[in-house]
C-alpha cells in the first residue's frame, strides 16, 4: 500500500549520467529502489551503477519493463524528457528539474493528463514510500514506515516534517512534494483523493506556503470528503509581498496568496494548523493519537 | 523580472501596439531637448522606477510649457521617489520619460496574467481603467470581465467581442477593431516573450478615436531568461538592493527584509518557515536567505558574509536540514567566512540531517564562537533572546 509508487515500482532515470542524476541514482539504490535503466540521448550502451543506459525513454518501457520516470534534466529539456516519458507509456512521472519556464509546463500538463499519467513536480524533491521505494532526493533516513501519508509544496520543509513525525513516533505511507513551482502535474485534493482509498494511511500532513489557491481549494475537499485526520502547516506568514520566495510559485500577488488567508480557510473548514514550525510533531500527536 | 516602463514601451512599439510618442531624459537638459521635438503642450514627465504607485507619489507630472518641464524634471530626478511599493526610503529616479499629452476620452484596463488554477493565460478587461484593478476588483468585481485562453487555439475574436459587449456604452465599429488587435498583439508579446503578467492602465481611446497605450507594465519569467536573451539585457540593477545584487551574483536566493535577525537557511519552504519561527519567538527577520539545495562552501561563506554586511542584524541563526546538501560542507563554509569577516554578533546554529555529526565537529574544532540549538522550537527561543 502507500499511494503512486512501492515495491513493484521500476524506476528509469532521465538524465542519468548528469551530475545531479548520478548521484541521486546512487542514493535511490542504496535506499532499495528498483532501478531498472538510465536514459541520455547519444549515451546509449553504457552503464552507470550497474544501471543500462539507453537513448529512449521507449525502450526502458519495451525491454525493460520501466513504470515510473524520476527526471533530472536540465530546464532547457526538461518539458521534453517529461513529454517522452507521457508518450512512452510512463504513468508516474517525477520531475525533479527547478527553473523550468512557465509556459513550457502549461503545455506539459495538458498532454500528460491526455496520456492518463500523473506528474510529480518540477522543482519537487519527489516520491517516496518508506519502506518500499524512493524516486527523488530525499534524505531517506529520516523516514519510516507508517500510517501518515504527506503532501507538501516544498523539499527542505518537508525533511524538517518528517524528522519531527518520525521522532513523534509517526511513520509514514507516502511523501509527495508537489513541486514548488507556479504550475505543477497535481494538487493537494489529487493526491487526497488517493490518500482516502489507501488502506495503509491513517491521516495527512499537509504542507503549503504562500501563492495561489492550492491550500484553499483542499481544506474544503477535506471538509467535505476526506474523512481522515489532517494536520496543515503553512509557510510564509512573515513574506512580503510582491517577492517571489526562493520557489518560483511562492509569491503573494494582487493581495491573493497570504499565509494568512490559507491559515484561515484551513481553520474555518476544521482542519488543524501547526502555527509554530517548531512544535508541529507535538501538533500531529495531538490529533493522530 | 521587471523592467521600465518605456523599455515596456519600446517592446510595444515594436509589437505594432501603438505608445505615446516620446523619448527617456537621464537631465533636465535632455528633458527639455525631448519635449521640443514632441507635440505639445500639454507635455507629460514620468519618472522610470519599477515599483507601482508613481503617479500619487508624485513622479509624474502633467506640464503646460518647456519651463515646467524642466521644473518638473528637476524636481522629480533632486529626490527619492516614496510609493507605497518602495517603502519609506524610496526609489533613486536616474531616467524620466517624456512624452507628448494626449486628448483622452475613455480609460480602460487590459491586461495579461498566468492564473494557476486554470493554467492558462487569462485576458482581464475593465471599462474602469486608470484606477487599481485589485481594488476596483473588490469594490465593483462586475466591472472586471476576464477571459482564459487556451494557449493551442490562442486569443480568438469570440473572445474580444465577450469583452465588448459586456461593456456600457458600446463603443464605435472603429475602436472596437483597433482594441481588439491591440488585445491580439498584446497576446502574441505575452507568449513570444514569456511573460508573467503585462498590463495597460490605462488603454485609452483619444478624442479623434485612437487606442493607445498610455502606461505599460511588463514582468518576465525568471526560469525563461536563459532563452529570451534581449529580454535579460533589460535588467536594471540599480533597481535592486544593494546586498541583493550582490547575493544574486552567487546565485543565492537573498531578500532584504526590516528585522533584525539574520537567518541562513537551505531550501525556500524552510527559509520562510524559520522566518516565521523567528517572528513567532517573538523577533523580527532581517532577511530571506536561501542557499539552496545544493551549495557549496563558497556559497555559504559568500552567504554569511551578505548577512553580516546588514549593520542591522544583531544576531543571526543558521538552520540548515542537510538532505543534498550535506552539513560539513556547510560547516566549513561557515569557518572561512570567519576568516574574512569579523563575526561580531550572536551566531546559532542549528544542524540537521546528512553528515551533522562531521558538520559540528568541524564547528566545535574551529575557533568560532556560536551556540547550538538542538531543534528548531530552540533556535527561535534562543535568537529571540539576543534582542528581546
Amino acid at each position: 500500500m502507500g499511494i503512486l509508487v512501492d515495491e513493484n515500482t521500476k524506476v528509469v532515470v532521465q538524465g542519468i549520467t548528469g551530475k545531479e542524476g548520478a548521484f541521486h541514482t546512487k542514493q535511490m539504490i542504496l535506499y532499495g529502489t528498483n532501478i531498472v535503466a538510465g536514459v541520455t540521448p547519444g549515451k546509449g550502451g553504457e552503464m552507470l551503477e550497474g544501471v543500462p543506459v539507453l537513448n529512449r525513454v521507449k525502450d526502458a518501457v519495451n525491454s525493460y519493463d520501466a513504470n515510473v520516470s524520476c527526471i533530472f534534466v536540465p530546464p532547457p529539456f526538461a518539458a521534453d524528457a517529461m513529454l517522452e516519458a507521457a508518450d512512452a507509456g510512463i504513468k508516474v512521472i517525477v520531475c525533479i528539474t527547478e527553473g523550468i519556464p512557465t509556459i513550457d509546463m502549461i503545455k506539459v500538463v495538458r498532454y500528460i493528463r491526455k496520456c492518463g499519467a500523473v506528474l510529480i513536480g518540477p522543482n519537487t524533491p519527489g516520491i517516496i514510500s518508506p519502506g518500499k521505494t524512493k524516486v527523488g532526493i530525499m534524505p531517506g533516513p529520516i523516514h519510516k514506515e507508517g500510517g501518515i501519508g504527506v503532501i507538501s509544496r516544498s523539499g527542505t520543509l518537508t525533511y524538517e516534517v518528517v524528522d519531527q513525525l518520525t521522532r513523534a513516533g509517526f511513520g509514514q505511507s507516502t511523501c509527495i512534494g508537489l513541486g514548488g513551482d507556479p504550475i505543477v502535474g497535481a494538487s493537494f485534493i489529487d493526491h487526497l483523493k488517493r490518500f482516502k482509498n489507501d488502506k495503509q494511511t491513517n491521516g495527512v500532513v499537509l504542507i503549503g506556503e504562500i501563492g495561489g489557491t492550492a491550500e484553499e481549494e483542499a481544506a474544503e475537499y477535506i471538509e467535505g470528503e476526506f474523512g481522515k485526520p489532517v494536520v496543515a502547516f503553512i509557510a510564509g506568514q512573515t513574506a512580503p509581498p510582491g517577492r517571489r520566495m526562493g520557489h518560483a510559485g511562492a509569491i503573494i500577488s494582487g493581495g491573493k496568496g497570504k499565509a494568512s488567508d490559507k491559515i484561515n480557510a484551513l481553520k474555518s473548514h476544521g482542519i488543524a494548523v501547526a502555527l509554530d514550525l517548531g512544535r508541529l510533531g507535538k501538533t500531529a500527536k495531538g490529533v493522530f493519537s | 523580472m521587471k523592467i521600465h516602463e518605456f523599455q515596456a514601451k519600446d517592446l510595444f512599439r515594436n509589437a505594432g501596439i501603438p505608445v505615446p510618442k516620446g523619448n527617456v531624459a537621464a537631465t533636465p537638459e535632455e528633458a527639455v531637448e525631448i519635449a521640443k521635438t514632441l507635440d505639445g503642450p500639454p507635455w507629460v514627465v514620468k519618472a522610470q522606477i519599477h515599483a507601482g504607485g508613481r503617479g500619487k507619489g508624485g513622479g509624474v507630472k502633467v506640464v503646460k510649457s518647456i519651463e515646467e518641464v524642466k521644473k518638473a524634471a528637476e524636481d522629480i530626478l533632486s529626490k527619492p521617489l516614496v510609493t507605497h511599493q518602495t517603502g519609506p526610503a524610496g526609489q533613486k529616479v536616474r531616467n524620466l520619460l517624456i512624452e507628448e499629452g494626449l486628448d483622452i476620452e475613455r480609460e480602460f484596463y487590459l491586461g495579461i496574467v498566468i492564473d494557476r488554477k486554470l493554467e492558462s493565460p487569462v485576458m482581464i478587461f475593465s471599462q474602469a481603467g486608470g484606477m487599481e484593478i485589485e481594488e476596483v476588483s473588490a469594490k465593483n468585481p462586475e466591472l472586471v470581465l476576464f477571459e482564459n485562453i487556451d494557449i493551442t487555439s490562442g486569443f480568438m475574436p469570440y473572445q474580444a467581442r465577450s469583452f465588448f459587449y459586456g461593456i456600457e456604452p458600446m463603443l464605435d465599429k472603429n475602436v472596437f477593431r483597433e482594441l481588439s488587435a491591440t488585445m491580439s498583439k498584446l497576446y502574441s508579446l505575452f507568449m513570444s516573450n514569456d511573460c508573467s503578467l503585462v498590463e495597460i492602465n490605462p488603454l485609452v481611446v483619444t478624442s479623434s478615436g485612437k487606442v493607445v497605450a498610455l502606461d505599460a507594465k511588463i514582468n518576465f519569467d525568471d526560469n525563461a531568461l536563459f532563452r529570451q536573451k534581449d529580454i535579460a539585457k533589460l535588467h536594471d540593477s540599480h533597481e535592486m538592493d544593494e546586498l541583493e545584487a550582490e547575493a544574486s551574483k552567487y546565485s543565492l536566493n537573498y531578500i532584504r527584509l526590516d528585522g533584525n535577525i539574520g537567518a541562513m537557511v537551505n531550501g525556500a519552504g524552510l527559509a520562510m518557515a524559520t522566518m516565521d519561527v523567528i517572528k513567532l519567538a517573538g523577533a523580527e527577520p532581517a532577511n530571506f536567505l536561501d542557499v539552496g539545495g545544493g551549495a557549496t562552501e563558497e556559497m555559504v561563506k559568500n552567504g554569511l558574509k551578505i548577512i553580516l554586511t546588514d549593520k542591522r542584524v544583531k544576531a543571526v541563526l543558521i538552520n540548515i536540514f542537510g538532505g543534498i546538501m550535506r552539513c560539513d560542507v556547510l560547516a566549513r563554509g561557515v569557518v572561512n567566512a570567519a576568516k574574512e569577516v569579523d563575526i561580531e554578533v550572536p551566531l546559532i546554529v542549528r544542524l540537521e540531517g546528512t553528515n551533522v555529526e562531521e558538520g559540528r565537529e568541524i564547528l566545535k574544532n574551529s575557533d568560532l564562537d556560536f551556540s547550538v540549538a538542538g531543534d528548531i522550537e530552540e533556535a527561535g527561543g534562543m535568537v529571540a533572546k539576543q534582542v528581546i
